[in-house]
């Protein structure tokens, strides 16, 4: 109960931290920095979910995050739903579609999940691409998003666009943190160890691992539609394949073992990203470089070594409290003979 | 409370499980023994829906559970240890019995709550100090020793408050004194919750000294079954199982 509280205490620091940021007349570029830190970094945290507690590894996850981006744009060009509204529709439509997908590829295993989920990314890719009339192929939606005002929030005011994305991104943390803390969490925890095992403990593997896919996907999908707040438009390649392995890169950049990991490497990344593009024609090359030292030097992310290393601390406490009990078990089966 | 009724499995042709009627009273504590391949793990396989059975019927407490799936049959109260322990390496031994118990509170797909809740942590806390994990409580399932990889896989079933607990080698890679140990811990265990537990075993000491009842199994069939005196005495056993030498046998020699 206490790690709860301290939870919801770090969410209400962290929230008030981004809400500083404007205050003190940040720089846009800064500003900017931090949106497209939130829309990726639920990118990539959603993710993580799968990959980090579920060991469900999918490589299709950017599909979720373009179908939120496009679902909103659509809802909103439409004139006929207000923002609150097209938010729920999308996230509606990608459950639906997670929910679809997962049913099909929850099932399979390892490298037969990653490349369905893959694949049907691929499709969805290619619906974006051909449905011109629809999606307005890979100009993507152009014209620009509207945003009427509702209950007195202005979200063509970048100040208070800012504060609802800061306000919807910290919610979904905080319920991705009560998620993998709680029962379920630990769920996939035992599914990831030895989905085997979990299954002969009574646990339901293919529900609790399609509840984990949908939920993970309307996180992605959040993300997707702040993403489209901000740049006032959805293009495909929010759902290419690349927008999936960047966020794999942003779960191997940070770490998959400690919650806040991935957000970490989101924003390693897009550092990165910022500052090779503003001085160099050679990014991607820069991060490949990067990434690979990480991978080979590291074998894991940053992050993932402190934890590690906190956890052989504990690690050997807990082993010292064994071997002074079996000493003192010993000693009695020795006095008692 | 568990009978088997003329049970069949074929793999690919090859017969590993043939006829075998088998009745396992409520609250009994069973040894089952033959030589390797007689189909005792593919026994408890079928048993718990691991492979489902060509014919046959598995009735606990009177239900046929025959074709139910592994999670089914599990929460009827059928629980299993494994030959070689089963486990969640990144959990300590205290969050893999929780979540086991958590589990058989059918509380583990529960989301608003914190980990582990108190009802589940309380039950961790029976089966470790039964099983005297306690000591371990917090070490990763990984990090354990052997014996007590053994242990926690037991536990793991125990958190399930099984009507029959099936063992599979419960002993196995053990040196002769851990071996002891463990198996007056399976012993007791029997004794504090009163359920029918059935065991693969063999080493014939063990058998011999502990089990009420002995089933033997040879090339998927049941060779003989009675009392650990009975079946010591039964020459196709001797001959079988332990080897022609009946002296060998008496001394109780291993296979």
């Amino acid at each position: 109960m206490t790690g709860r509280w301290r939870d919801l205490a770090l969410a209400g620091a962290g929230l008030v931290i981004l809400l500083l940021v404007p205050l003190f007349g940040a720089p846009p570029a800064i500003r900017d920095f931090i949106m497209f830190g939130m829309a990726y970094g639920l990118l990539a945290m959603s993710l993580n979910l799968l990959i980090g507690y579920s060991g469900l590894v999918s490589f299709g996850h950017a599909m979720f995050f373009a179908s939120g981006a496009y679902a909103f744009g659509l809802a909103m060009q439409s004139g006929k739903f207000s923002i609150p509204a097209a938010f729920a529709l999308a996230i509606v439509f990608t459950a639906v579609l997670a929910l679809i997908v997962g049913a099909i590829c929850v099932r399979l295993n390892e490298i037969y999940f990653a490349f369905l989920t893959l694949a049907f990314q691929m499709l969805f890719y290619n619906v974006i691409l051909g449905w011109v009339s629809f999606t307005g192929g890979d100009q993507g939606l152009m014209g620009g998003i509207p945003r009427p005002k509702f209950l007195g929030i202005d979200l063509a005011d970048r100040t208070q666009l800012y504060v609802f994305c800061s306000v919807a991104f910290i919610i979904c943390i905080a319920i991705l943190r009560q998620l993998v803390t709680s029962p379920f969490g630990y769920t996939l925890r035992l599914i990831r160890d030895n989905q085997e095992r979990a299954a002969f403990l009574g646990v339901n593997v293919p529900l609790v691992k399609l509840t984990c896919f949908v939920i993970s996907a309307c996180v992605a999908g959040v993300g997707g539609i702040l993403l489209t707040l901000f740049v006032s438009g959805a293009y495909p390649n929010f759902g290419f394949w690349t927008t999936s392995g960047e966020a794999i890169f942003m779960i191997l950049l940070g770490g998959s073992n400690v919650f806040l990991g991935p957000l970490v490497g989101t924003v390693i990344l897009r550092l990165l990203n910022d500052i090779t593009v503003t001085y160099t024609s050679h990014t991607e090359l820069v991060l490949g470089i990067v990434i690979l030292i990480l991978v080979l030097g590291l074998r894991k992310g940053p992050l993932d070594l402190i934890a590690e290393r906190l956890e052989n601390r504990r690690q050997a406490a807990a082993q010292a409290v064994r071997d002074a009990a079996d000493a003192g078990a010993a000693d009695t089966r020795k006095g008692g003979s | 409370m568990l009978k088997l009724e003329g049970l069949k499995k074929s793999f690919g042709g090859v017969a590993a499980t043939r006829d075998v009627t088998l009745d396992f009273a409520d609250g009994s504590l069973t040894a089952v023994i033959g030589p390797n391949g007689a189909g005792k793990t593919t026994l408890f396989n079928l048993i718990t829906g691991r492979f489902p059975i060509d014919s046959g019927r598995i009735l606990l407490g009177g239900e046929n559970i025959a074709g139910l799936s592994r999670r089914e049959i599990v929460r009827r109260g059928i629980g299993r240890a494994f030959q070689v322990a089963s486990l969640f390496p990144t959990l300590t031994v205290r969050e893999a019995l929780a979540a086991a118990a958590q589990a058989h509170q059918r509380r583990e797909t529960a989301m608003l709550v914190g980990f582990p809740t108190a009802a589940a942590m309380k039950h961790a806390d029976e089966v470790m100090e039964l099983l005297g994990l306690t000591r371990v409580a917090g070490i990763l399932s990984r990090n354990l020793s052997h014996g007590d990889q053994k242990l926690l896989d037991i536990g793991l079933a125990l958190a399930l408050e099984p009507k029959v607990l099936l063992l599979d080698e419960p002993t196995a890679g053990m040196g002769p004194e851990e071996r002891w140990r463990m198996i007056e811990t399976v012993q007791r265990l029997w004794r504090a919750r009163g359920m029918t537990l059935i065991f693969i075993e063999h080493d014939m000491d063990i058998v011999f000294k502990v089990a009420q009842t002995v089933r033997v199994l040879s090339y998927g069939a049941v060779l003989a079954e009675g009392t650990p005196e009975e079946v010591r005495r039964n020459p196709q056993v001797i001959e079988a199982y332990l080897g022609k030498s009946a002296h060998g046998a008496a001394e109780g020699a291993a296979a």
